[in-house]
């Protein structure tokens, strides 16, 4: 998937978090585990080395030193590559019977015990050492006698035992980390449509739904939640526009009779009042039509109606249009226009679109500002951009410049209604386009994205 | 000259409205207010022009004007759409309609484009000279020329001054020349006809004895040879 989504998703870093823990807990038990074996096995040793002496000790007392050399030669025959360590020697230390050659020269430690290092193997460079340990004891009579055992096999059985665990903690956490990925890629990938949906929500689509899935755990129950959530938002705001577009239906008729019976008053008696009272009759009319406009443009019905249009030869004719308008104000109008594009559209609309950017940047431009008209191909889609070097709009200011009725409080003084770039996005909406308002760095530059068609033929 | 209008709309305000205000523009109206009654009176009478609602009770607004077209009547029909319904201008006009206004409308611009339209056949007979007064324009020669001067005159001028010719006399609203002019049907939020116009003006009025293209306000404008100059 995408590793770097993968790496800042929460579902992972909280797996990680598990694995670490498990994997502390692993080691400290498999510690425990080592630790206490290892101990054991060693006390239990040190236990047989004492309760052999103490037998030998016993044969000693019952049978002499003849029936304690018997049975240590007996021992040695029993177990002769084992691991037990015997010698007998007299009060000068000379060997009497035993497996090693003569007393070790190894001072005991505190609790009396020797730690030898014994010689096996034949002499000469393939020689080795093996650890052992044992204990010396004073018979009566002067005999010294020494009861040890050979560590090694203890010694390899603790480094597999150590070897095993090791493995063991490596394959816990292998697994745990596996575990994890697999978890938190699924919860990902369902946060991860969850994120595109609000997103494309965000860009203006309440219609869309997060997808519902079967699960019914946290993740399902807050997707949810969220439908829920969408369709509450989409009724209210359903609600408000059907609002708004009844009213404007229902008091366009009216307006529309006073705006005649005006007209008739004024061929009757000629007035400055009744201009102004038409003047503003016609505003009125303007806005309504424009409400309704958008509300026809977004309910998608022209959507059906769509052609290939010339967008090279509809960015001609707005700029035609609008060039001596543009002049007549002292400001200048410059075209980049691309030949040969086209894209599946409503002409009309597309050119409506355009004429209220330009309108737009007409207004908000300074005297002898400078107003730039474009068109070109970006990557697999067609944008046509209007630039401006007027006043702009703040960064903050610019998701809300396209709603309806919104208008920045240094433009209420300017005519217009507050619909012009509300019914901008709605054109753009009905192609599936984008509207995006940038810094022109002064002015302000929107750009139109279109899904791209064939060239015009 | 009045004219004979035929109104079929359903809404009996909106008929109430539109008879009257052709009355008092010194025309004669009748209405009716379903299909069937509509068509019966296009059938029997004869009438300047017919305006008929797209959407109609018993008789739908489209299936009456191809029958119209089917028994062989030419008048020319303005067919009236609500807001709200699906924009079906084109079908309305391939379906026999000359010419396409949504309601509600301001009353002028429908007066304009029902004058337009009854006048319409008078100026249909081909031409290659268009003239008003002294201002003479050949279609052919795309040249200009008035009281005998030539009159230099961009693409777009020339379509403009053309469309104005085509109806002397009659006030053309600023929303027809758009549509009829730069074929497009759409809303300017701006005075943008009027710079053209004024330039247009500008060329064939100005330095001139009298001026043809005149100004009505709150509709558009009307090309004419002023009285006292015919005088």
């Amino acid at each position: 998937m995408y590793p770097k989504k993968l790496l800042r998703s929460t579902a992972l870093r909280l797996a990680f978090g598990y694995v670490a823990l498990f994997g502390i807990s692993a080691l400290v038990l498999l510690a425990f585990i080592y630790w206490s074996t290892a101990s054991y096995m060693e006390q239990q040793s040190d236990e047989t080395i004492e309760a052999e002496i103490v037998g030998l000790d016993e044969s000693y007392r019952l049978t002499g030193l003849n029936g304690l050399r018997t049975t240590i030669l007996q021992r040695l025959g029993r177990r002769p590559a084992g691991s037990s360590i015997y010698l007998l020697t007299d009060g000068r230390y000379a060997k009497i019977a035993g497996n090693l050659d003569r007393w070790p020269a190894v001072e005991p430690d505190e609790d009396g015990w020797l730690n030898l290092e014994l010689n096996v193997g034949s002499p000469g460079p393939e020689a080795s050492t093996h650890p052992a340990r044992a204990k010396p004891f004073l018979l009566p009579g002067d005999f010294h006698l020494l009861v040890g055992r050979d560590l090694y096999e203890l010694r390899v059985f603790r480094t597999r035992l150590v070897r095993t665990l090791g493995w063991g903690l490596a394959l816990t956490v292998a697994l745990a980390l596996a575990g994890a990925f697999v978890v938190s890629r699924s919860r990902l990938r369902r946060i991860g449509a969850i994120n595109d949906v609000m997103g494309e929500v965000m860009a203006g689509d309440l219609s869309r739904r997060v997808p519902a899935g079967s699960t019914s755990d946290d993740i399902g129950e807050l997707s949810t939640k969220l439908n829920g959530m969408l369709s509450e938002l989409e009724k209210l705001v359903e609600g408000v526009r059907r609002v708004s577009d009844n009213i404007a239906h229902d008091l366009k008729t009216p307006l529309a009779r006073l705006k005649t019976r005006l007209e008739r008053l004024r061929q009757t008696s000629p007035d400055a009042e009744v201009d102004k009272a038409i003047e503003e009759a016609d505003r009125l009319l303007a806005t309504f039509g424009a409400l309704l406009r958008i509300a026809r443009i977004e309910s998608g019905e022209r959507r059906a109606a769509f052609q290939n249009v010339d967008l090279t030869a509809v960015i001609d004719d707005v700029a035609e249009l609008y060039a001596p308008l543009i002049e007549e104000w002292g400001k200048k109008l410059v075209l980049h226009n691309a030949p040969g594009i086209a894209v599946p559209g409503d002409r009309d609309m597309l050119f409506q679109a355009v004429a209220n950017l330009l309108d737009n940047a007409l207004k908000h431009t300074p005297p002898e500002g400078r107003i730039e008209l474009s068109l070109g191909r970006a990557n697999a889609h067609v944008e046509i951009a209007v630039a401006d070097d007027g006043p702009g709009v703040p960064a903050a200011e610019r998701e809300n410049v396209l709603a309806r009725f919104y208008r920045l409080d240094q433009s209420r003084t300017t005519p217009g209604s507050g619909l012009g770039l509300s019914l901008v996005a709605a054109v753009l909406g009905l192609h599936h386009g984008e509207v995006v308002l940038t810094d022109n760095a002064p002015g302000l530059r929107v750009v139109l994205t279109l899904g791209y068609s064939a060239a015009a033929s | 000259m009045g004219m004979r209008v035929l109104v079929i709309e359903d809404d009996r305000v909106t008929l109430d409205f539109i008879v009257q205000g052709l009355t008092e523009s010194g025309h004669v109206a009748d209405g009716a207010d379903n299909g069937k009654d509509g068509l019966f009176r296009a059938l029997e009478e004869l009438y300047d022009v017919i305006i008929v609602d797209r959407m109609l009770p018993g008789l739908d607004g489209l299936a009456l004007i191809q029958t119209l077209r089917a028994e062989g009547k030419t008048i020319p029909i303005l067919i009236l759409s609500a807001l709200g319904e699906v924009d079906h201008r084109v079908e309305g006009l391939r379906k026999g309609g000359d010419d396409y206004l949504v309601k509600p409308f301001a009353f002028s611009e429908l007066l304009a484009r029902v004058e337009v339209l009854a006048r319409r056949r008078e100026s249909e007979s081909p031409q290659s000279t268009l003239s008003v007064g002294d201002l003479k324009l050949d279609l052919l020669a795309r040249v200009v020329t008035r009281a005998g001067r030539p009159i230099t005159l961009q693409p777009r001028e020339f379509r403009l001054l053309e469309h104005l010719m085509r109806h002397p006399g009659q006030v053309v609203t600023r929303t027809m020349l758009l549509e009829k002019v730069w074929d497009y049907h759409f809303d300017p939020q701006t005075n943008v006809i009027d710079v053209h116009v004024s330039r247009l003006r500008s060329k064939i009025d100005k330095s001139f004895d009298y001026p043809l293209i005149h100004t009505v306000r709150g509709v558009g404008y009307v090309l004419r040879v002023p009285e006292e100059a015919s005088a």
